[in-house]
């Protein structure tokens, strides 16, 4: 009941939220993204023992995910420990974090440290 | 290190001498026996022993060195990873000699989950030798830096740290190192200022001649720095064994046999009982290597170590699966 109630209000939500776009929309384009920046998504494929791609630009709040395709568990650990760490992941597990404020973030995979990979925050 | 390309000592007229030998035999992966005596190292491949006769008789001490079953691993390089760690455990138990220990050289799992643990655990229970000594691989410290690991693998040994520790047996000085932790970015395996204190400390009361064995899950000798195959501060720790007249360096991590002599110190990585990986700079990634089911065995196996006091001999023997 709980969920359906909750899934109910989510569709209320996003209805408004498209209406909203929409108004927004018409005051450029800007504008028009600040509602859903939470939303997209930004992924980092790892593969035969690489971050791809290796440096990443997004903007503040917007979430990134890594997906590991390889036979191989990585982890996906902050250099100066400015972020949650992953645990290790497995062949198509997937970890995620939201970008905070902007600055540059290098990070490694702590099973393989030669594995190194940068997140740059814009504004 | 040199590089000899030329003959330094053509002892059997053959036109080979033993850095050579070890040149050519570097990437075979076939069966060598490694013997040491009065510091001089002599090898020959096992054609060469069947020809001659067998492989040194009574010995005082044999041991076996298992590495990398990865157990919980079932994608297709090997499927059935259980399988070749019991087919691993069915050889030792057909030895006329059972090894006095073994050795596992890490990555007994390959998540380090508790289950995975369980497995190998209930495996090795077929197995007649029972005295086990391990090092961790970095697979079995992924999420807890190695709190189960330790708890269930350190039992029978005084560890210090964060698991390395020596034991002695029949007058050989045997050292398992760490090097699977606290890993920096860019870099490579890491012993660590600690633990390096810790073994320069260890040995420094030992004569000369005391055979040291010391057994790591990464190579302890840069092999390919590329793909992280080497340890950063090894040399410091070899540095505190260059004066012992043998010392012997088992590894894994790698899945193939890789041999290197430096003076008095011998290098020596064995294969996984669960799949291969490629030789060095040979494919995109060091990821496992998918063979012919035919031909898996034969890139699977375990080494057997055999000293024999007097002689003060140390023999190496990497025998596969198939």
């Amino acid at each position: 009941m709980i969920t359906f109630i909750r899934k109910n209000k989510k569709a209320v939500l996003l209805t408004i939220l498209v209406v909203l776009n929409f108004c927004l929309a018409a005051w450029g384009d800007e504008s028009a993204k600040l509602p859903d920046a939470a939303d997209r998504t930004n992924t980092i494929e790892i593969r035969d023992f690489a971050f791809n791609p290796p440096t990443l630009t997004v903007k503040s709040g917007e979430k990134i995910t890594w997906i590991n395709r390889d036979e191989e568990p990585h982890t996906v650990v902050s250099v100066e420990k400015q972020f949650k760490k992953s645990s290790a992941l497995d062949t198509d597990q997937e970890f995620s974090i939201e970008a905070g404020s902007p600055g540059t973030y290098t990070y490694f995979c702590s099973v393989h440290p030669k594995m190194t990979g940068t997140i740059v925050v814009e504004k | 290190m040199k590089d000899h390309n030329h003959i330094l000592h053509n002892v059997d007229s053959d036109g080979i001498d033993r850095r050579g030998f070890l040149k050519c035999m570097a990437w075979a992966g076939t069966g060598v026996l490694w013997t040491v005596s009065g510091g001089v190292l002599v090898s020959k491949t096992l054609a060469q022993i069947a020809k001659a006769g067998s492989l040194p008789a009574a010995t005082d001490l044999s041991f076996l060195q298992i590495s990398d079953s990865h157990i919980g691993f079932s994608k297709d390089a090997n499927k059935n990873v259980t399988e070749t760690f019991r087919i691993a455990l069915d050889r030792i138990n057909a030895m006329p000699t059972p090894p006095s220990f073994l050795i596992h050289t890490g990555d007994i799992t390959q998540l380090s989950k508790p289950e995975e643990f369980d497995t190998f655990d209930q495996l090795l229970k077929s197995c007649r030798t029972k005295d086990v000594f391990y090092v961790p691989g970095e697979h079995d410290v992924l999420n807890d830096g190695g709190k189960l690991y330790r708890e269930r693998y350190l039992k029978r040994v005084e560890a210090k740290g964060s698991g390395w520790y020596s034991f002695n047996k029949n007058g050989v000085h045997f050292i398992g190192l760490v090097n699977v932790l606290n890993l920096e970015a860019g870099g490579l395996g890491q012993l660590g200022d600690e633990q390096l204190e810790w073994l320069e400390a260890d040995v420094k009361g030992l004569g000369a001649d005391t055979p040291i064995v010391v057994f790591a899950h990464i190579p302890l000798w840069t092999v390919y720095p590329q793909w992280g195959w080497g340890t950063s501060d090894s040399e410091r720790a070899l540095g505190y064994l260059k004066r012992f007249g043998s010392v012997t360096v088992l590894n894994g991590h790698i899945h193939q046999v890789l041999q290197k002599v430096e003076g008095n110190l011998t290098f020596h990585t064995a294969m996984s009982t669960a799949f291969p990986q490629p030789a060095p700079g040979t494919a995109p990634s060091p990821g496992p290597l998918k063979v012919p089911a035919e031909k898996l065995r034969r890139m699977l196996g375990l080494t057997s170590v055999q000293y024999k006091q007097g002689n003060s001999a140390l023999a190496v023997v990497d025998s596969n699966l198939s």
